[in-house]
């Protein structure tokens, strides 16, 4: 029965691989797309429900007094407390080429423990005042080796002397193996001590805060104790899970799923309308073949099944191959704009959605054919044809 | 009989044969119906996004930062230094002889879109009063002017529109202020219309700012020659460490970032697609040849020539791509032009509303890719056609 599916679909060779191909390019696309919506939420994914984030009241640009890390840390439910500031990078003249935070090297590196640094990098950014560690991505992308000076301007801060040409070690690199995880490595740290010191305005003052609590049930109770500890201060701060900023933030992008659903949409409409096409044709052209199956001895059902087979096989091929081209291509995208954009990846829930489409589709297109030679009578398919 | 006309008649009949080939030729009209919307409406949003930069600013209006930063977020103009550049000879002057310049803070606020809850960067901007006189593009639509030294705000019309809680009469709380909105204007839909203003001096206390961002003036001279002499005077200031740029230059480098990586989206999915729409020519056009093989040979052994076979099969292709090419670019006209959104800047880390435009221009360039894909759809079948050997392809009927 296989072989009779296959021996159908394949019965006018250069149809049915032109219409194959259609579908590849569909779902290769599919798996494209679909790649770059999960990198814009993986940010969402890979959020830890025991960390939140504090930032400033009314803007997320404005600073916090660093006074503020000390007061949160004695919030019950709080078991730690880091914090991070915006450098306001220019790399190589380009502005803000990646992000540079100045952090306190222990206690950032203790809140990220899906970063994965080796001890002696780690040992070697604690140490050295004017040390740097960055995101594995981004030493392969400018060709840094560990243990050069790093060039970096600031648009932001001045050093004591006027001079907004910052210059610091780089000691390591930091990376992860969740792809959902390491786009968030694309980044360099600095060491906050050294920072603070150096810079001519804003001491004293951080970006925001990340902080681990022990519960994540009550992460909305010790959200609200960390904001009214400062209400009704020249500081006021809003604190939420990690996981909601995240959200936020992609928000403000905008709804990159529904740009990527309606292209998709257009995508498999063409598909749909184009196999639709194809299938009737060939059923059409094949009805006293069927007949003559019929009359074989094959049952109603079998005849339906065998159309249907054949939608099915149409789809799951293309589907499947389409998918295999977009995980094989995504390697090679990803090294392309690696450190620029989050890595793209194919998730089990991307797999799924695609087996889903495949069958739909199918269904629609093989469906109605289907039922019509299940139901045809011998006499007249092969008394309407020669 | 002349090619061409043979040609003419060839594809004509052609043409009225392909009502009864309706399913085929649907795929190719609707397959590149899909590519050209898709195609269109993409790019018609980094068309949208890139004219609402471009349009910002005139060419005689200069932009002044601190040297090294690129936005105006990052830079800082202390209060002496804005005194100085606004007293420098080379701006221009009003009637009762006050510099046109206006130095400017620009924060972020945070609020959430209409509808929803999750916060956005809205850009604050509060300016002097220079500013309306430098900008005489700015209208109010709604409402009038915010009185000076007092918490009142006007709202451009874009960021009224796109966010929550921004209408004549409302009342906004940031830092421990309440701000009154008295006024919504425009400015011929670009970048301001996603600003809200207030007065420089008041926005400084509440924000609690001892600096400006930037300074923006108008140049008394504003050729070449009149820009290169203020940047002298400038660079011969020591106390001056001041970076010049005309307004169009300073926001067309803002749209490039984000622009270019609408285009790259529209331009990858569309080169997919069209891949995908070609393969479905090349079926049409195959079976459409196919089921009309006996005229083709018929008309071969009356004398027509292989070349108008090939060139009327061609035509027919590319027609039908041309009603796809039109019906995408409808659809995309349709839905998309004008329809307005707000994304975030990665240049300047605000919120930017603008339109969809749909431009002529797109609309060429989207037919264009319909009858590129049409002719390489039809290419390949074309010639199978012209090659047909007469006396087998008779024999089949």
């Amino acid at each position: 029965m296989t072989h009779l599916v296959w021996a159908q679909l394949f019965r006018k060779k250069t149809r049915t691989v032109l219409t194959l191909l259609s579908v590849i390019v569909a779902f290769l696309l599919f798996g494209l797309l679909q790649a770059v919506e999960v990198a814009f939420e993986s940010a969402a994914d890979a959020a830890d429900a025991r960390r939140l984030l504090t930032i400033a009241r009314y803007s997320i640009i404005e600073p916090l007094p660093m006074a503020h890390g000390r007061a949160i840390a004695r919030v019950p439910g709080v078991v730690a407390v880091a914090s991070a500031d915006w450098f306001g990078a220019k790399y190589q003249n380009e502005s803000n080429a990646f992000p540079v935070f100045a952090v306190d090297p222990v206690r950032y590196l203790d809140m990220y423990p899906e970063f994965r640094v080796s001890p002696a990098h780690r040992e070697a950014f604690t140490k050295t005042r004017t040390g740097a560690i960055a995101g594995q991505r981004l030493v392969d992308r400018y060709g840094w080796t560990v243990g050069q000076k790093l060039p970096i301007a600031s648009e932001i801060h001045a050093k004591t002397d006027g001079s907004l040409n910052w210059e610091f070690d780089l000691v390591g690199t930091l990376d992860a193996d969740d792809p959902a995880v390491r786009g968030n490595t694309d980044m360099v740290l600095i060491n906050v001590a050294y920072f603070d010191e150096a810079r001519q305005f804003g001491r004293g003052k951080t970006g925001w805060y990340i902080i681990r609590i022990d519960d994540p049930a009550q992460a909305r109770t010790i959200s609200a104790a960390i904001d009214r500890l400062f209400a009704n201060s020249p500081d006021e701060t809003k604190t939420q899970p990690e996981k909601e900023f995240a959200i936020g933030f992609a928000k403000q992008i905008g709804d990159i799923g529904a740009l990527v659903t309606r292209i998709l949409i257009a995508v498999f409409f063409t598909i749909l309308i184009l196999t639709g096409n194809t299938m009737a044709q060939a059923v059409r052209e094949r009805i006293p073949e069927l007949a003559v199956l019929k009359t074989l001895g094959f049952s109603d059902r079998a005849v339906t099944l065998l159309v249907l087979g054949e939608a099915l096989l149409l789809l799951g091929l293309g589907a499947g191959v389409g998918m295999l081209g977009a995980v094989s291509v995504l390697p090679a995208l990803n090294a392309r704009t690696g450190g620029r954009f989050p890595p793209l990846f194919i998730d089990g829930a991307t797999w799924l959605l695609a087996v889903s489409i495949a069958v739909g589709l199918a269904l629609a297109i093989g469906l109605p054919p289907a039922l019509r030679v299940g139901r045809l009578r011998i006499v007249d398919a092969l008394a309407g044809h020669r | 009989m002349t090619a061409l006309n043979q040609i003419v008649q060839i594809t004509l009949l052609n043409l009225r044969t392909i009502p009864s080939r309706l399913g085929t030729s649907l795929v190719v009209v609707v397959g590149i119906a899909g590519v050209v919307g898709v195609l269109v409406s993409v790019l018609a949003m980094s068309e949208g996004f890139r004219h609402t930069l471009a349009s910002t600013g005139r060419p005689a209006r200069v932009i002044m930062l601190r040297a090294g930063s690129d936005s105006e977020l990052s830079s800082g103009v202390a209060r002496d230094q804005a005194t100085l550049l606004a007293s420098l000879p080379g701006l221009a002057r009003d009637a009762a002889g006050r510099p046109l310049a206006s130095a400017e803070l620009n924060v972020m606020v945070d609020l959430p879109k209409r509808g929803q809850r999750d916060p956005n960067n809205v850009p604050f901007r509060g300016v002097q009063p220079a500013a309306f006189a430098i900008r005489d593009e700015l209208r109010l639509v709604e409402g009038r002017p915010f009185a000076r030294g007092v918490r009142e705000v006007i709202v451009g019309r874009k960021a009224s529109r796109q966010f929550e809680g921004l209408e004549v009469g409302s009342h906004i709380a940031f830092r421990d202020s309440e701000w009154v909105v008295v006024g919504i204007f425009t400015t011929g839909g670009d970048v301001h219309e996603s600003e809200i203003w207030a007065d420089a001096e008041v926005a400084m206390s509440a924000f609690r700012r001892t600096g400006f961002q930037s300074v923006t003036a108008t140049l008394a001279d504003a050729s070449d020659a009149g820009l290169a002499a203020l940047k002298q005077t400038i660079a011969r200031d020591r106390r001056l460490s001041i970076n010049v740029l005309r307004q169009p230059e300073y926001y067309a480098r803002q749209a490039n970032v984000l622009a270019t990586l609408i285009d790259v989206l529209g331009y990858s999915v569309a080169i997919f697609m069209a891949v995908g729409a070609m393969f479905g020519a090349l079926n049409c056009m195959y079976s459409a040849i196919a089921s009309r093989q006996v005229e083709i040979a018929t008309l071969r052994a009356i004398g027509f020539g292989g070349a108008p076979v090939v060139v009327s099969v061609l035509l027919e292709a590319m027609l039908l791509a041309l009603v796809g090419g039109a019906v995408g670019g409808g659809l995309a006209w349709l839905y998309c032009d004008g329809a307005s959104l707000s994304t975030l800047n990665f240049s300047t880390f605000s919120q930017v509303a603008f339109d969809f435009r749909v431009t002529r221009g797109l609309l060429l360039r989207g037919l264009a890719w319909a009858l590129v894909i049409g002719a390489a759809g039809g290419l390949l079948p074309a010639i199978r056609a012209a090659r047909l050997p007469v006396t087998a392809a008779l024999r089949t009927a």
